[in-house]
């Protein structure tokens, strides 16, 4: 996959590419807006990465030209700019994800791969399998080994969010922003505990479990 | 907030209304005024007449005695004047003169002047009309009144007296309505200038006062509070500059250090010595610190941002029992796993404007500290409630609530009560709490739990209430 990273500071950057380059993507970068632009305008990519402070051109203008420009590449800000009207912002100048810096590459890394799933179209799903696992968007009932899972609404969510991202880690924020819409840190990990009572209901009994905690990053659905 | 003036209360309208009165005040004296004299005047030229009058008939008397005094009365009577005549004999008997009948008034006090109703025919009709004149006596128990018809005089007169207190109170009406007007175009401009004001209170410094393009004393006024604003955001957007710069200063080395961190641990794991492997575990240790770092500078960023009013975090009208509802639903494994149980009571609307993840944030907050300080089989309670002044978001705990003496200091930055020292926590919570309860015009009220425990009170007041879609606006106080 390529990715375009625009970031200014150059510590920041080298640190950037080198982990996506690890993590199997092909990485371009640039260490200002206007450089970034006509890169991003140049060659298609699958994610771009845009810092929210850049000298000579705005990450918020960088996005907002690409946007104008009907460039569609998925756009994840980062920001070091206080927050509580900056998401805001971002999100409306047309980036896709917002993440605050300091931020863990886990993090970075889910958010970019959860970005390139959503680009690939896989049409209106119904039915949602991992496994032996089934979860059926219609009637929101759940199944596994054919035998129901009585699931609680919120409980459905986070079973939907995690099983679309299936195979992929997705981070305790991510969960937070998305099944709950929450943008800040609970004091107390309260998402492990609502995995924990998950994974009681979908995984209990059986031989081979399907949630996994990721050490130090989040959770992941996968089959095996 | 200040409540918007009425206009009696308006300076405008006082200003106009005291200058009416004296207005009307002047008006009626210099009228009073003006009447007097041209009364007096013509009574004057009155007398005179009737004096001549009397200095002539005088001498007639003394010359040809009571028979001529008679026949000039007789001959002066043919033709009707404004000069009257009346001479009676002892018993108010007519003898001569142009009245039929004595007036009203007393016969023995002769020398002054006096005024009197009298009737004669006009167009064959009697009328009653005004006379003034003499009376004068004359030798032989004998009468003479000698007057002058003043009647078109007493019609002016009694013109002037009626429509006078009119035309004071058409002076006064018209003047308060001008009044009012004037008062109410003043209340206009000072309300654009008011409205600017508490918009600017509320946070949005890019609002300026409109100018109307009189060039008045308002426009100027209004000009050089746009200026004075111009200035206060310039200097506003200087301090947000330095504060955004002091986040990315602080926050880039952080996310550096943190990298640099990470990398270290991989690289580590890769190795895969022991030694190795007990430095991973330092490092991990010391990510964990720095996570805590993070949380702590975003938490006191967000402070800073809330308390200033600099942020303008979008606000909405929401109902605080749905906020509570969700907060409750995020938090109830975590109350069961510590045993505790996790409730929201019933309870009606409770509409405000206020920002749902501010408020979901600090209600969370008051969530964690009481799961976190209410033993097992303890309670946590969350409640809406309307009161008079407003509305209440609460959360009440079983735990071991904090002493009266401590509950200023607990809400103070990174103060932690000696009890809770080795629990984790930032020692944040309850003054971010209290600065999303001031971004709302709200306030953070901690209270005793009944029989036991902390009840964490958010205050919200009327002026916050708004009422929320499909759901009436209501307040306890209806």
């Amino acid at each position: 996959m390529r990715i375009l990273v625009i970031e200014d500071d150059l510590e920041a950057q080298r640190y950037l590419v080198q982990g996506l380059k690890e993590s199997g993507h092909v990485v371009d970068e640039a260490a200002d807006g206007e450089t970034g632009l006509s890169l991003a305008l140049s060659r298609p990519y699958d994610v771009a990465i845009v810092d929210r402070m850049l000298p000579r051109l705005d990450g918020l203008k960088v996005v907002a030209e690409m946007r104008e420009h009907g460039n569609s590449t998925p756009v994840l800000f980062l920001s070091a700019l206080s927050e509580v009207d900056d998401r805001v912002k971002g999100l409306k100048a047309g980036g896709d994800d917002y993440l605050a810096k300091p931020y863990a590459f886990v993090e970075l890394l889910a958010r970019v791969d959860a970005l390139m799933r959503r680009r690939s179209p896989v049409g209106v799903k119904t039915r949602l399998d991992v496994g032996d696992l089934e979860l059926d968007l219609l009637s929101r009932a759940a199944k596994r080994s054919g035998t129901d899972i009585e699931l609680q609404p919120r409980e459905f969510r986070l079973l939907e969010y995690l099983m679309r991202h299936a195979g992929q880690v997705v981070t305790r924020t991510m969960l937070l922003e998305s099944v709950w819409e929450y943008h800040f840190d609970p004091q107390t990990n309260v998402i492990d505990v609502h995995i924990s009572r998950l994974r009681a209901k979908i995984d209990k009994g059986f031989e081979a479990p399907l949630l996994h905690t990721v050490r130090g990053a989040g959770y992941m659905i996968r089959a095996h | 907030m200040r409540t918007k003036p009425g206009l009696l209360q308006t300076q405008a309208f006082r200003i106009v209304l005291v200058y009416v009165l004296l207005f009307a005040f002047s008006v009626t004296a210099l009228l009073f005024f003006t009447y007097w004299n041209t009364r007096r005047t013509l009574d004057r030229q009155t007398d005179q007449i009737i004096e001549a009058e009397i200095t002539g008939l005088g001498e007639e008397y003394r010359h040809f005695g009571l028979p001529g005094l008679v026949e000039t009365l007789r001959s002066r009577s043919l033709h009707q004047g404004q000069a009257l005549y009346l001479l009676v004999d002892g018993l108010h008997h007519y003898v001569a003169g142009n009245m039929d009948i004595w007036p009203q008034i007393s016969r023995s006090t002769p020398g002054s002047m006096v005024e009197f109703d009298y009737e004669r025919p006009v167009n064959g009709k009697m009328e009653a009309r005004r006379a003034r004149g003499r009376v004068l006596a004359v030798p032989g128990d004998f009468a003479l009144m000698v007057a002058q018809d003043v009647h078109d005089r007493y019609l002016t007169e009694r013109m002037f007296t009626t429509t006078l207190p009119w035309t004071v109170l058409l002076i006064l009406v018209l003047g308060a309505a001008g009044g009012g007007l004037m008062s109410r175009n003043m209340l206009r401009r000072l309300d654009a200038i008011n409205r600017t004001s508490g918009d600017i209170i509320a946070g949005d410094l890019t609002r300026r006062v409109p100018l109307t393009g009189a060039g008045d004393e308002f426009d100027a006024l209004s000009d050089n509070l746009n200026r004075m604003l111009d200035r206060i955001e310039r200097l506003m957007k200087g301090m947000r500059q330095v504060t955004d710069s002091v986040a990315h200063d602080l926050r880039t080395p952080l996310n550096r250090l943190r990298n640099r961190l990470e990398e270290s641990a991989a690289r580590l794991n890769a190795s895969g010595a022991l030694k190795s492997e007990m430095m991973a575990g330092e490092i991990e240790r010391a990510i964990a610190e720095t996570d805590q770092l993070i949380a702590t500078f975003n938490a006191l960023l967000l402070i800073a941002e809330t308390d200033a009013g600099t942020a303008r975090a979008a606000m909405s009208p929401l109902d605080l029992r749905e906020v509570a509802a969700d907060v409750a639903e995020l938090y109830e494994p975590l109350a069961e796993e510590n045993k505790v149980s996790l409730a929201v009571l019933p309870a009606p609307p409770a509409g405000v404007e206020g920002n749902r993840s501010l408020i979901a944030q600090a209600l969370a907050n008051l969530v964690d500290n009481a799961i976190k300080y209410t033993p097992a089989g303890g309670q946590v309670r969350i409640r809406t409630a309307l009161t008079e002044d407003g509305v209440d978001l609460s959360v009440s705990d079983t735990g071991p609530g904090i002493p009266v003496s401590d509950r200023p200091r607990v809400v103070e930055r990174f103060v932690r009560l000696e009890a809770s020292r080795n629990s984790p926590g930032t020692g944040l919570g309850l003054s971010l709490v209290a600065a999303v309860a001031h971004y709302h015009n709200a306030e953070l009220v901690l209270e005793d739990n009944m029989p036991s425990g902390l009840k964490a009170v958010l205050r919200f007041p009327k002026s916050a209430m708004r009422a929320v879609p499909g759901v009436p606006l209501k307040s306890a106080a209806e």
